[in-house]
């Protein structure tokens, strides 16, 4: 079992997850409340990595990220490196492999809350934000737990887009799919089996707590 | 027919009104589809400091009217104003967001906050309070509405009568300029709506805001209202004081909503000005009634509204009585609802309707096929007009 695979595969999965609770609560914001007509054409980009072969999607990240577009000679002028085959490169491409896992259970909470508690929160006087804040938010919980773990399990485990950003550097972008991947091709099948075994055993916990606050008893909330 | 008159205008809307800070100014005109059709909502009315009471069947508009003047709904066009200041003027394009207007309103299925506790949801109106004072705040609102006790609790934990108090105590805490009621009693039993009421006038009688109280209940009316408007299809039918305008309806519609349940067609037979009555034929039958006299030429037709608590029945014939009306008839069937007995009883072509007392049906031994005599008094009969060609004398 290699450990360093294992540690900066939950660094990436825990920073990842969340930023896409920043990133995510004002696109699944915009998303359950505007009237926008062509809105759905953002949805249907959001959902794109859900479809999207990752290795499709990590070649676009990488081409995006490389020395040779504006983000990737953006990020040499500041830092000094370039973005692809690095830590951070490992993000960016997480963060939009994972978008849609963030993204629809936020979405799908905000749009559950009952429009007329809104309407009373109006009625007394709360600007939009001021609801949002102190009843879409406290309201959506179980929909917040289930996005961040939904994108921290997915992104553990992704293999196609880190391959395709990150390459293969042991300690920078090597996470423990990848290290499978090599024990298994190196005949190295107890090593291989012990870290599956851990990403199974994580995989399922992190499940079971969706599954847990999205309980019914629950959903309906400990408060009705 | 041969009814021609001037068209009834409520003494309320011609009298000019004072000019009155908290005054509530409407003239709303929205369209909006339907199921049934695409619906007008028309209105215009001023509502002053009290009661004033939106009655109308579902459907009538009632709702969107209020949701117009919170804010939460935009009309066509129209101008809303509470105390002169102007919260929405189509022509000036001016819309006050809901959350700026000061207007409190109860929806008709409370919205109370279900992660709040009850002290947090009346003070969460007062977000501009420090922590000290928004509670003192909220818990005299609590203690004025009398479930101080219930202070920690969430809103899946109390009873309804107990959600209906956090919500209004939650609107009024706010000292909103207008109060919006959207059938804030439909789901309450009598004794805990009368302490509701009591709470309410109590409350407005130190506040004295324009407070709109929708029902559809003739009850209500009768219980809250300083002023009643009736409100059918968007628009207003008629707007006076409750016992004007639902004790006496002139208007078909209104007598229908305040369940007046005999309704007949009446040919006018004979009038007799000097003495204020009229004799009158129910339909095609043989039935002849004396009403009030209206403004009407013999051989014209109208309508006749009856309540039946109003009609009285006799099991031998009645003499002696000041009643005029003293109709034999047949008991057809007796129908239970509740604790009130509905008797069908058949008079000489005309069928009836007339509600008893269990007791009375008891003690007078009532039945199906029993000979009856039906006491009807002149003043219980109200002449109806289908479109306001009909007014009575009496009223004028």
């Amino acid at each position: 079992m290699n450990w360093e695979a294992f540690w900066l595969t939950v660094r990436l999965a825990a920073l990842v997850s969340t930023l896409l609770v920043v990133i995510g609560i004002p696109i699944a914001y915009w998303v359950s409340y505007s009237r926008w007509r062509w809105k759905f054409l953002v949805e249907a980009a959001v959902a794109l990595p859900i479809v999207l072969p990752p290795t499709v999607l990590g070649f676009y990240v990488l081409v995006a990220l490389g020395s040779r577009s504006p983000l990737g000679r953006w990020w040499e002028s500041i830092t000094g490196h370039p973005l692809a085959f690095t830590f951070e490169g490992l993000v960016i491409g997480s963060l939009l492999y994972s978008l849609p896992f963030a993204v629809q259970p936020f979405a799908a909470s905000f749009g559950a809350v009952d429009r007329t508690l809104l309407r009373a929160s109006a009625s007394l006087g709360h600007s939009p934000l001021q609801t949002f804040r102190r009843i879409v938010l406290p309201l959506s919980r179980a929909g917040l737990v289930t996005g961040f773990a939904l994108s921290f399990a997915h992104t553990l485990g992704e293999f196609g887009v880190v391959l395709m950003v990150g390459g293969n550097i042991p300690g920078v972008t090597r996470t423990i799919s990848i290290d499978i991947y090599d024990q298994v091709e190196m005949g190295n099948y107890s090593s291989a089996n012990q870290a599956a075994a851990v990403l199974l055993v994580i995989s399922f916990v992190v499940l079971s707590v969706v599954y847990g606050v999205n309980r019914r008893v629950w959903a309906v909330g400990p408060w009705r | 027919m041969a009814v021609n008159l001037p068209p009834a205008t409520p003494a309320a809307l011609a009298a000019p009104l004072p000019a009155i800070s908290s005054e509530l100014e409407i003239r709303i005109r929205k369209r909006f589809p339907n199921p049934e059709g695409s619906f007008n909502l028309n209105v215009h009315f001023r509502a002053l400091a009290g009661f004033t009471v939106l009655f109308g069947a579902s459907g009538a508009g009632k709702t969107t009217l209020l949701d117009c003047i919170a804010g939460l709904s935009d009309p066509d066009e129209g101008r809303i104003a509470v105390g002169g200041e102007e919260l929405y003027e189509s022509e000036k394009k001016r819309n006050v967001a809901a959350w700026k207007r000061r207007i409190g309103y109860v929806q008709q299925d409370l919205a109370l906050f279900p992660h709040l506790t009850a002290e947090e949801n009346v003070g969460y109106g007062l977000r501009a309070l420090s922590v000290g004072d928004r509670r003192t705040r909220s818990r005299e609102m609590l203690a004025l509405f009398r479930i101080d006790h219930l202070r920690d609790r969430r809103p899946g934990q109390i009873s309804g009568g107990e959600r209906q108090r956090v919500a209004l105590a939650r609107a009024l805490v706010t000292e909103p300029r207008a109060l919006l009621l959207d059938e804030p009693l439909a789901t309450l039993d009598r004794p805990t709506k009368s302490a509701l009421v009591a709470d309410l006038r109590r409350w407005n009688q130190e506040h004295r805001v324009p407070i709109l109280f929708v029902t559809h209940n003739g009850e209500e009316v009768f219980a809250l209202g300083d002023e009643v408007i009736v409100l059918n299809a968007g628009r207003i039918l008629s707007q006076g004081r409750p016992h004007e305008v639902m004790q006496a309806p002139r208007l078909e519609t209104v007598a229908h909503l305040s369940g007046v349940e005999n309704i007949f067609d009446a040919t006018v037979l004979a009038l007799h000005e000097t003495r204020g009555t009229m004799r009158c034929r129910l339909g095609t039958g043989e039935v002849e009634l004396e009403t009030p006299v209206v403004r009407a030429e013999v051989g014209s037709r109208l309508r006749v509204g009856i309540r039946a608590g109003d009609l009285l029945l006799a099991t031998t014939e009645p003499h002696g009585l000041s009643a005029r009306n003293i109709l034999p008839g047949t008991i057809r069937r007796l129908v239970q609802r509740d604790v009130v007995i509905s008797a069908m009883v058949e008079c000489g072509g005309s069928e009836f309707e007339v509600h008893l007392t269990l007791a009375a049906r008891d003690a007078l031994h009532l039945a199906a096929g029993k000979n009856v005599w039906l006491v009807v008094k002149t003043h219980s009969c109200h002449l109806l007009e289908t479109d306001s060609k009909v007014n009575p004398l009496r009223n004028s």
